[in-house]
């Protein structure tokens, strides 16, 4: 009975120290700070690589977003002067818009600068028109577009929410302000059709824009804005209304119009007739008419390409430069000698 | 049981010569001080009932020490919250966010406000919830309590009421304070242990009046009444002053009578008391002060960056409302698309003016994104999460005691990073308070042959100092220094007795006999177990005494006495009784000597007296005490070793010895019997001025004394102190040391605790007594003055930088110094030394001195200490550190962090202080960058829209940003950052300057901070705007809107602001990568979450990523884009710096990565010893200082001249 003997009497040792050690810290690495890390250092060989990798990514991308820029092939023709007779005030120009008995119809001609493949889209272009303001932006109601039930709810589209004392389906400025020139695009004699189906996005056909939701009590107010709806046409295939509806985040902005199926040749010559409705002359805002291909990239816009290209030079010229004062005013890592009490060894 | 032992039949009160003459009611002298304003109080005692209405209704015994109640918890902890700056900004957006006049939804501006809010007040009320429980823990205490009819029964605390009977019985608390009855002893007194009310460890006695004592049973409380005339609720724990009325006679009482509650009955088995204040009128809740609450330099600096920001958000929504009011009032009649001509106030062209004002508004709520609503919050959890940490640190954790650190506020963490001063306690903190008698000088001889700590550790240190060259000395220092650890622990001196160091063949074993001064010799023993307070405590193992004393100097007199021979074995309350044995050969002998009066020890008489009559009936004055003191006070015929003596105690002081000189004289029985009728008279004076009188007549007999010899006690050492003060002297940091110690002991513990160093120029400052008492202020002043602007000189001449000086200062001429008008001299003389020791200190002082430093160099101090007496200091300094130690709680209740080693405070400065500054600076300056780089894009919008106040991003990702997807990061940052390793930090202690001397949170950082996030805003902004123009951003032809635009640019942001954070972190765990790529992978989520919401929800957000964005190749070209220009910067700013200015923690950092450490093992121990070197110059506090100085004029002469404008 050696063991029990020696058990007790370190048994009587060990009533002391659970209670000593109740306060002891539990040990973890996690506790003691000490988890493993990985702790990076910018040596220069890092921070050549880094920035000669960045060049190497950003480069080829710079060339091929320029690329794909190039290659989309945009014809855009700011109609809103040539589409009012005369070289006149903005008086009579707000005058002329505003005058419903007037047919604005208005013949435009586009040459096609390089061959363009289908699908080409068009689109309208309308400048220092505030579509991100806020008074606009809220004037809307979403539940009203969604559910056939809430044609009542129009709140947030005051001032534009009743008339004649039933509520406007859609509501708001927004809706109320839709587009309304049109174009209609001929070659020569043959017409070009225009798939005005497929603009939009398809989840706001889908899921905002009811398909039992009719436009009511649409422009019958004292004010007409912008284009009328119509009434038998469930607010989901009113695509026209669904692209208005996406309010753009810059006062240039241009939206889908349609999209033209066909090739179009070099040199050809298009006319368009327009249809010269919408008012942006009070605002003195231009309108133009694009049409243009697209690439993987979408639109034409070079400076994607170019940003690329700026800072990948700037990051090889970064690498270069940072070889070059590596190689100039070396600094062996981890040298002792620049420790600050070994810099300013008095101290100072 | 040693009550039942000690329990002998006679009445101590019969026997007592100390017998007092006790007034009756109907004396002329009594009802003088009934008038008096102290004796307001009345007590019914037994009479609870009394005490339930007016005027007699006291505060009830339930205490509470909560900040708030169930009512007052909402209110309160609103306004605590709503006080700062930010969120009360933050409350005003959120209540505008119901009017339209809001940019934005309201559940958007009041979630995270609710959040950061909310979040902060559960952690109050979490806090309060525990102070409340133990609150309640304390209030269900239960105790005896007279119920009537003689009969007892449980109760608990707090239902307890003023005039109650109660009955404590062993080891229980005192659960109010209470006038002690009787006890279980027949002489009722009683032993309780005060260690909650002033952290003394010792034993107190307290005595019942005699007349009480018959009240020592259940049943004598039948018929019980008194009543108790006293002074009203004070804090002072040591005085008392009041009056007992018992059968029809007035009894005085004193301090003495009194049981405070929070202290515990000891050694005693029962006690019966009658209650006098309760709850919040006893007076350890009276002198619970509230401590200070303090913020560090970091958070006030915040404070005003903040200001700056909103300084900056009025400009900028100034700009905007001013834009807005100017294309109101001239383009918007033009945008009929808007309906001008139907519009309310915000958009009225007619009304501009209105419609600007109005947008003013919106503005200040739209860009609130500038200020940081979550920085508040993140820095409270961050600190918290700090604070765990640094409680959970093993390496601070002591064995011994079982405590481990503590950070007991959390909020001052990154001040420990910048500590420049600190102020430590002596005794306690850098010493043991552990006595051990060491040495003796009896009748002018010296006996003890053993050396002290200090002795040995000086001598070794000049050994090393006089060998070798610079690296020799440090090479040998370290390996010294850690001999010295080895020495201590392998090799203590015998394992003898506790207390008793000493060793003199001369005088040990009963050889004192056969010495040639053997009279004088048993007359120094007899002081030594006579002159004392102490209780003998019976030790059951060894079958001794072990002694329960006020000071463990008293107790090391006492062992020091017992292992001479004489064994102090029993005291009564007249009597002490010693064995004696006067050799080896004799059998013991017990003599009872008579205590007829005790004077008292306390810090301003400095010294204590008994008067005893011995078995043949001389009387004794027996008196020890501080040497000056006693010599003062010696007869023309006492002096006979005065010379010797003297010159022992030099030597004991210099070996770092506490020392007493210890005299005697003998009393006639007239002679005593008159002046004993004085002092009672004294005593029973009842007023303000007994202790005076008391003491003047204490002061008139302990006169004329006869010297026999004085004491020398070793104040050990504690563990590690010397070489945690070298290194925390090589990390810049400025060491004084407070203590009541005279100046010769504290000089040696200096050197002991290398605070000084030969070769240091010491400058003492010191007051001349001057004989014209009429003028002695202005003279002592003036000579002060004039020491002063000598040293400064001296100094100021000083070519050789290496030179070091150290001032020496007294209490006495502390007084001085301290006034308005040289403590600048003062203080300027003062922080041109390297070290600074104040002897000789009172409490008070300690707290000026701290006060001095810290206003008049403005720079972060610390102060250190472990007893009461620290209290003051701890609260005053900038950071106060309490030792958890044996010496009780105050100190630890008062500081900020508690430790329970002085050497840990290294590790809580150099590693964690380094640390938790550099985090919370980085913290704090990425926090500002990224609310700029997100807030100006929102402003840069604006400017897009006519400043109509429409923001680019959807609500709910603004909502986010602060409060989910950037706020977990930075807190990683916050709490797991380390630029070097905590060995590293340890190893160069030079890489704590950076936090003096503030070089992560300077205004040339921050502003470079913020030039960065602008620098970002734009970037974002106008990439994102260039690549997604009106052309189409997809192949499918659609065109962006602002749905795409602003997720593509929040997007960008949230990359920008990880990377970014990534590219600050230094070090990175599994948690960092987690949080900040796990942060970028939840914004996507969110983004394929929201978009599979209800449209009505998401609005034109709806099915964003899956069907617009993701498919489109440039919203990932324009995320790399951004977040790639938006870094490159930093990163080559970073490259930069690190290749051409590299700052230490980078070159270590290097050194460690190449394990250059390792292949060079020289190089790397010279630059450990030259990271030390650097600092002991302490150069750059010269410099300092020196900027401080001029500054100090300036401010003077700004002052000076302000004054006399005023006059």
């Amino acid at each position: 009975m050696n063991n029990s003997a020696a058990g007790t009497s370190s048994g009587s040792g060990d009533v002391s120290a659970p209670r000593r050690n109740s306060n002891r810290p539990k040990y973890s690495r996690f506790t003691q700070q000490e988890l493993p890390a990985c702790k990076p250092i910018l040596t220069p060989r890092w921070v050549i690589s880094v920035f000669t990798l960045i060049g190497v990514i950003f480069i080829p991308i710079g060339i091929a977003a320029l690329r794909a820029s190039t290659n989309v092939v945009e014809i855009v023709k700011r109609y809103d002067a040539d589409c009012i007779p005369g070289n006149n005030t903005k008086a009579y120009k707000v005058a002329y818009i505003q005058d419903k008995n007037i047919d604005k119809t208005c013949n435009i001609t586009l040459r096609v600068p390089k061959d363009m493949d289908p699908p080409i889209y068009v689109y309208y272009q309308l400048d220092n028109f505030y579509q991100n303001h806020r008074r606009y932006v809220k004037s809307r109601n979403d539940a009203q577009l969604k559910d056939r039930g809430k044609a009542n709810d129009t709140s947030g589209c005051d001032p534009e929410d009743a008339s004649n004392g039933s509520p406007i389906v859609p509501c708001g400025l927004i809706a109320w302000s839709l587009f309304n020139d049109t174009y209609n695009f001929s070659i020569g004699n043959q017409n070009l059709t225009v798939n005005k189906r497929g603009i939009s996005w398809k989840s706001d056909r889908d899921h905002k824009f009811g398909n039992d939701v009719f436009p009511r009590n649409f422009q019958n107010g004292t004010l007409i804005g912008g284009a009328s709806l119509d009434e038998n046409t469930p607010l989901s295939q009113q695509e026209d209304l669904i692209v208005w509806m996406r309010t753009a985040a810059l006062p240039t902005f241009r939206k889908s119009y349609g999209k033209i199926e066909q090739n179009l040749r070099e040199n050809d010559t298009i006319t368009v007739t327009i249809k010269n409705n919408y008012n942006t002359y009070s605002f003195s805002g231009k309108k133009k008419l694009v049409l243009s291909t697209s690439s993987w990239l979408g639109g034409k816009n070079d400076f994607i390409g170019i940003t690329y290209l700026t800072i990948g030079g700037l990051c090889f010229f970064l690498a270069i430069a940072f070889t070059g004062v590596y190689l100039v005013k070396p600094r062996k890592l981890g040298d002792p000698s620049y420790l600050s009490w070994n810099r300013n060894p008095s101290g100072r | 049981m040693p009550g039942g032992r000690r329990r002998d039949r006679l009445r101590w009160s019969k026997i007592y010569t100390f017998a007092r003459f006790w007034p009756t009611v109907g004396d002329d002298e009594q009802p003088s001080f009934h008038g008096g304003p102290s004796y307001s109080r009345t007590v019914h005692c037994n009479q609870p009932q009394l005490h339930r209405k007016k005027p007699f209704k006291y505060s009830s015994n339930y205490i509470t020490t909560t900040k708030y109640n169930v009512i007052t918890f909402l209110p309160k902890a609103l306004f605590e919250q709503f006080r700062r700056v930010a969120n009360i900004y933050f409350l005003l957006a959120a209540a505008l966010s119901l009017t339209p006049v809001s940019p934005f939804t309201p559940v958007s501006m009041i979630a995270p406000l609710a959040f950061v809010v909310g979040l902060s007040m559960a952690k109050e009320a979490l806090e309060d919830w525990r102070r409340f429980m133990q609150d309640m823990k304390v209030n269900m205490r239960k105790v005896n309590v007279h119920k009537g009819e003689g009969q007892f029964d449980h109760k608990q605390w707090q239902n307890i009421r003023v005039g109650d009977v109660v009955k404590v019985e062993k080891d229980q608390f005192f659960p109010a304070d209470l006038l002690l009855l009787s006890s279980s002893y027949e002489d009722g007194i009683c032993y309780v242990e005060t260690m909650n009310l002033d952290g003394e460890t010792n034993l107190k006695v307290k005595r019942s009046l005699e007349v009480t004592l018959a009240l020592d049973d259940d049943e004598a409380f039948r018929d019980f009444t008194a009543t108790i005339r006293c002074e009203d609720p004070n804090p002072n724990l040591y005085t008392f002053v009041g009056n007992f009325d018992y059968e029809r006679q007035i009894f005085a009482l004193e301090p003495n009578h009194i049981l405070l509650r929070d202290s515990k009955l000891r050694n005693t088995n029962y006690v019966y008391g009658v209650v006098i204040f309760a709850g919040h009128d006893s007076k350890v809740m009276q002198n619970a002060t509230k401590s200070p609450s303090k913020r560090s330099r970091i958070e006030k600096k915040m404070d005003r960056i903040i200001y700056v920001l909103f300084t900056l958000l009025v400009l900028i929504s100034v700009i905007s409302s001013i834009g807005f009011a100017i294309i109101t009032k001239n383009k918007m009649p033009n945008w009929w698309y808007l309906q001008p001509d139907q519009t309310t106030s915000l958009y009225d062209p007619d009304r501009a003016a209105l419609s600007g004002f109005l947008h003013l508004v919106t503005a200040l709520i739209l860009y609130g994104y500038l200020i940081p609503i979550s920085l508040y919050v993140s820095i409270e959890v961050v600190k918290v999460l700090q604070a765990t940490f640094i409680n959970g640190d093993i390496l601070m954790y002591d064995e011994d005691t079982g405590n481990h650190a503590q950070a007991r506020t959390s909020n001052l963490n990154e001040e420990l990073g910048q500590v420049d001063t600190i102020l430590s306690d002596k005794t306690g903190t850098l010493t043991c308070n552990q006595m051990d008698f060491l040495k003796c000088s009896i009748a002018g001889v010296s006996y003890g042959v053993r050396s002290s700590e200090v002795e040995i550790a000086a001598s070794k240190h000049m050994e090393s100092e006089a060998t070798g060259d610079d690296a020799g000395v440090y090479g040998s220092y370290e390996v010294e220094l850690d001999h010295e650890i080895d020495f201590k622990s392998d090799n203590p001196r015998k394992p003898t007795i506790k207390g008793f160091s000493f060793e003199d063949d001369r005088l040990m074993h009963g050889n004192w006999a056969k010495e040639p001064t053997a009279d004088t010799i048993l007359l120094f023993f007899r002081i030594l177990a006579l002159c004392h307070s102490a209780i003998p405590e019976p030790d059951e193992k060894t079958g001794g005494f072990t002694y329960e004393a006020e000071s463990p100097d008293e107790a090391a007199f006492l062992v020091a006495a017992r292992e001479f021979g004489f064994e102090f074995c029993k005291r009564t309350q007249s009597s002490v009784f010693i064995r004696e044995k006067y050799s080896s050969s004799e059998d013991l002998i017990e003599r009872e000597f008579k205590i007829l009066n005790l004077l008292e020890f306390n810090s301003k008489r400095k010294r204590m007296s008994v008067i005893v009559r011995d078995a043949s009936g001389k009387i004794f004055l027996l008196c020890k005490g501080a040497d000056s003191i006693i010599f003062d006070r010696l007869a023309k015929n006492g002096r006979m070793y005065e010379s010797e003596t003297n010159k022992h105690l030099t030597e004991y002081g210099e070996a770092g010895l506490r020392t007493l000189a210890l005299a005697y004289r003998v009393l006639d029985e007239s002679e005593y019997s008159d002046w004993n009728a004085e002092f009672l008279k004294a005593k029973t004076t009842i007023g303000p001025d007994r202790e005076a009188q008391v003491e003047r007549i204490s002061d008139l007999m302990e006169r004329d004394l006869i010297l026999v010899g004085a004491t020398a006690v070793e104040d050990k050492l504690q563990k590690g102190v010397p070489q945690c003060i070298d290194k925390l002297a090589q990390a810049g940091l400025k060491i004084w040391v407070l203590t009541g110690d005279k100046i010769e002991t504290a000089i040696n513990i200096g050197f002991a605790c290398s605070l000084l160093r030969q070769g240091m120029k010491q400058i003492c400052l010191s007051t001349i007594n001057n004989v014209v008492a009429q003028d002695a202020n202005k003279a002592a002043k003036e000579s002060l003055l004039m020491q002063i602007t000598n040293a400064s000189q001296m100094i100021n001449l000083e070519k050789d930088p290496y030179e070091a000086f150290a001032l020496i200062i007294d209490g006495k001429t502390l007084t001085y110094v301290l006034e308005d008008d040289m403590k600048n001299h003062f203080l300027n003389l003062a922080v041109n030394c390297a070290s600074v020791i104040c002897c000789r200190v009172s409490p008070k002082q300690k707290a000026l001195v701290t006060r001095l430093v810290k206003e008049g160099t403005g720079k972060v101090t610390l102060a250190i200490g472990d007893g009461a007496n620290d209290v003051g200091m701890i609260q005053e300094a900038d950071i106060g550190v309490g030792i958890s130690g044996v010496e009780g709680m105050q100190a630890v209740m008062a500081s900020d962090f508690s430790i329970s080693q002085f050497r840990f405070l290294e590790r809580l400065l150099v590693v964690h202080g380094h640390w938790c500054y550099k985090r919370i600076a980085l913290m704090i300056c990425y926090f500002f960058y990224k609310n700029i780089a997100f807030g100006l894009t929102i402003f840069f919008f604006e400017a897009y829209t006519g400043f109509s106040g429409q923001s680019v991003y959807d609500d709910w990702y603004m909502l986010l940003f602060n409060v989910v997807l950037t706020s977990l990061p930075v807190i990683t940052l916050g709490v797991f950052e380390q630029d070097v390793s905590s060995e590293v930090c340890l190893q160069f202690p030079a890489l704590y300057q950076q936090g003096q001397r503030n070089l992560f949170f300077d205004w040339y950082r921050i502003i470079g901070w913020m030039f960065n996030g602008l620098y970002t805003s734009i970037a974002i902004y106008f990439l994102s705007i260039g690549m997604l123009y009106h052309q189409a951003f997809r192949s499918g032809g659609q065109t962006a809107d602002m749905a795409v635009v602003g997720t593509t640019m929040f997007t960008s942001i949230i990359w920008t602001v990880n990377v970014q954070i990534a590219l600050i972190m230094n070090h990175f765990t599994w948690i960092q990568h987690l949080f900040v790529w796990g942060s970028v992978a939840t914004w996507y989520l969110f983004l394929v979450a929201y978009g599979m919401s209800s449209p009505t929800i998401s609005g034109n957000a709806y099915q964003i990523l899956l069907e617009a964005l993701g498919p489109a190749p440039i919203f990932w070209i324009a995320t790399i884009i951004v977040t790639a220009a938006c870094n490159i910067p930093y990163l080559t700013h970073k490259a930069f710096q690190r290749a051409f200015n590299p700052q230490d923690q980078h070159v270590i950092q290097e050194i460690k990565y190449y394990k250059k450490d390792i292949e060079d093992a020289h190089m790397w121990k010279r630059e450990k010893s030259k990271a030390r070197q650097k600092t002991k110059i302490g150069f750059t506090a010269r410099v300092d200082a020196k900027i401080r100085q001029l500054r100090e004029r300036l401010n003077k002469r700004a002052l000076s001249t302000s004054q006399s404008l005023e006059e």
